[in-house]
């Protein structure tokens, strides 16, 4: 019997392991391929550990191009994701406080509203909203990405209404009680209570934010103004690109705040996705 | 009375940062979205009303449009069912304590989170393209191919399928939490009762996750028919239009070939092809999906 349980323990871990090893291994094949040399990467595409460890990769790629260098595209990222990321917490936050607390007349009509706006296709809104931020002038700017979030983001709402939902109500009254009007309760009760949904949905707005590429890509037309996705994509054209290593290499950066973020904070991002179902 | 109309203005200020942002950045232009495709619109002229035009030729005359629905099809089809049955086989794997299995969860969820980016949609291009790590690979085990695994027609499609399975994490994470949930007793019961554990998976744990498969379904479905970033940079549809999802010809419709109402048109279609599956999903649910109430 204890035999059997240490032969199906072993079955497990051989299984399992493998498994993880094939899930990662493309992310390990661009972590290694960003120090490798151009022929290394084509003649030895199989193998995982460069011949010959080349860090100039990270040198070269910097430069990035057309004059424009990738720490330009790295703070241009940082300004959309951190704009948008900071303004959806809050804004969801609060939101959310007004659905999940207030019985206000209309808010189950709203509610679904919101709910049914987690349906539409991004595609609906793409030539209208265009055509929008291009007559407020806001074409090459960053505002078509960042200001649409102080309504929040219908994910999040959902997440911190179920959120706060969970916390007892009996806090608020007696917040009332002790002269908290609504926007004092909100700050001082459920706001430092939601911490944990606060965390999650910016963590999760962070990489949505961090990788969204059609955003940008439609908006924002000028080298100079480039986020990250949208340079790799153009240092990445098949037809163009020489420097294969370069490019790996500001590839593997492009993705190191997202995999940072994840290995130190998923607790938060299991229980985000357990209680609401948020795709990754 | 005088309670109710204060909450009731308490209630739309505080919802009033979502709801400005609903009118002005949902509500407004999903009603443009509707007008423009009822017109000839080019986005840089004014849009010419020509009433059902978009759709009649899109649905009579676009075989195109025929071709991108159809591998849209055969990518969700295959992709969403392999996609949650694998995510249930692992979640099943993981729901039992066993040493490791919180770093095999971290390993398991990481592409999911990588999954949409850039840079992942180019290490795909590269194994699977022209000299790629699939191609040396084939060779090493004597299995020369004249086109790569994205350079044929035939195989193009599989490697986008074989990147959507393989972001599975999400749905495996809910289903593990939905595993979690089912109480210790119902098992132990069973057991005292005689049932061997492939009985125990039928009668308790397969009844029990039905409704959250049902959700996982409806979220994969919803987001399965609308992948983008990842075919667009992978394949940009090719070869022969081979993997020309829905979403990446409305994009070229739209914007590199400027027939902005058609485009819209297409994301109408798209909606209302969304919305009545959905519609059907939760209408046949109660035929497949455990009410644990009791009420049939």
């Amino acid at each position: 019997m204890k035999k059997q349980k240490k032969i199906r323990a072993v079955i497990y871990h051989v299984f399992c392991s493998a498994l993880a090893f094939i899930m990662i291994w493309p992310v390990l094949w661009l972590c290694f391929s960003a120090f490798k040399g151009k022929e290394d990467i084509f003649q030895n595409a199989g193998s995982l550990l460069p011949k010959e460890w080349i860090f100039e990769n990270f040198v070269n790629g910097w430069k990035g191009f057309g004059g424009v260098g990738f720490g330009t595209f790295f703070r241009n990222s940082f300004i959309v994701t951190v704009g948008a990321t900071a303004l959806s917490t809050f804004f969801s936050a609060l939101v959310a406080y007004g659905f999940a607390r207030i019985p206000f007349k209309g808010r189950g009509f709203f509610f679904a509203c919101m709910m049914m706006t987690l349906m539409l296709p991004t595609q609906v809104l793409m030539v209208p909203q265009y055509m929008l931020f291009s007559k407020l002038g806001w074409i090459n700017t960053y505002l078509p990405l960042i200001v649409p979030y102080f309504g929040g983001y219908a994910f999040f709402i959902f997440l911190c209404v179920q959120f706060i939902k969970g916390i007892p109500i009996e806090l608020d009254e007696s917040a009332c009680i002790d002269g908290c009007g609504r926007l004092g309760t909100f700050f001082q009760i459920i706001l430092p209570l939601s911490k944990s949904a606060l965390v999650t949905s910016a963590i999760f707005s962070f990489y949505w934010r961090w990788s969204d590429f059609i955003g940008p890509m439609l908006y924002l037309k000028k080298p100079k103004l480039y986020t990250v996705s949208v340079a790799l994509k153009l240092f990445a054209d098949p037809n163009s690109v020489t420097d294969w290593g370069a490019m790996f290499a500001m590839s593997f950066l492009s993705l190191l705040p997202v995999i940072l973020i994840f290995l130190l904070l998923q607790k938060y991002i299991v229980e985000g996705i357990s209680t609401t179902g948020l795709k990754g | 009375m005088h309670k109710q109309r204060k909450n009731n203005l308490q209630g739309y200020l505080f919802i009033s940062p979502w709801l400005i942002c609903f009118l002005i950045f949902t509500l407004y232009p999903v009603c443009m979205s509707f007008y423009y495709s009822l017109t000839d619109f080019d986005i840089l002229s004014a849009p010419n009303f020509v009433g059902l035009e978009n759709y009649r030729y899109l649905l009579f005359k676009d075989r195109k449009f025929w071709g991108s629905v159809k591998v849209t099809f055969l990518y969700a089809c295959v992709s969403i069912p392999l996609r949650l049955v694998f995510a249930f086989f692992v979640a099943n794997l993981l729901s039992k304590p066993h040493r490791g299995q919180g770093i095999y969860r971290t390993l398991f969820y990481l592409p999911s989170i990588v999954g949409e980016s850039v840079a992942i949609a180019i290490v795909w291009r590269t194994i699977f393209g022209k000299n790629g790590a699939v191609d040396s690979l084939l060779a090493s085990l004597g299995i020369v191919t004249k086109y790569s695994m994205l350079g044929n027609p035939d195989t193009a499609i599989w490697t986008l399928i074989l990147m959507s399975v393989w972001q599975f994490g999400s749905p495996m994470l809910i289903f593990l939490a939905g595993l979690k949930d089912i109480p210790e007793t119902y098992y132990e019961a069973a057991s005292i009762d005689g049932a061997n554990s492939f009985q125990k998976f039928w009668k308790i744990t397969m009844p029990l996750i039905t409704p959250i498969f049902l959700f996982n379904l409806v979220m994969q479905t919803i987001t399965g028919f609308m992948v983008f970033t990842q075919g667009y940079i992978i394949t940009s549809g090719g070869p022969l239009n081979s993997t020309l999802f829905y979403v990446i010809y409305l994009y070229q419709t739209t914007f590199e070939h400027f027939e902005a109402g058609r485009g819209s048109a297409m994301a109408w279609l798209l909606l209302a092809f969304v919305g009545i599956l959905t519609a059907i999903l939760f209408s046949t649910s109660k035929y497949w999906v455990f009410d644990e109430n009791g009420k049939e």
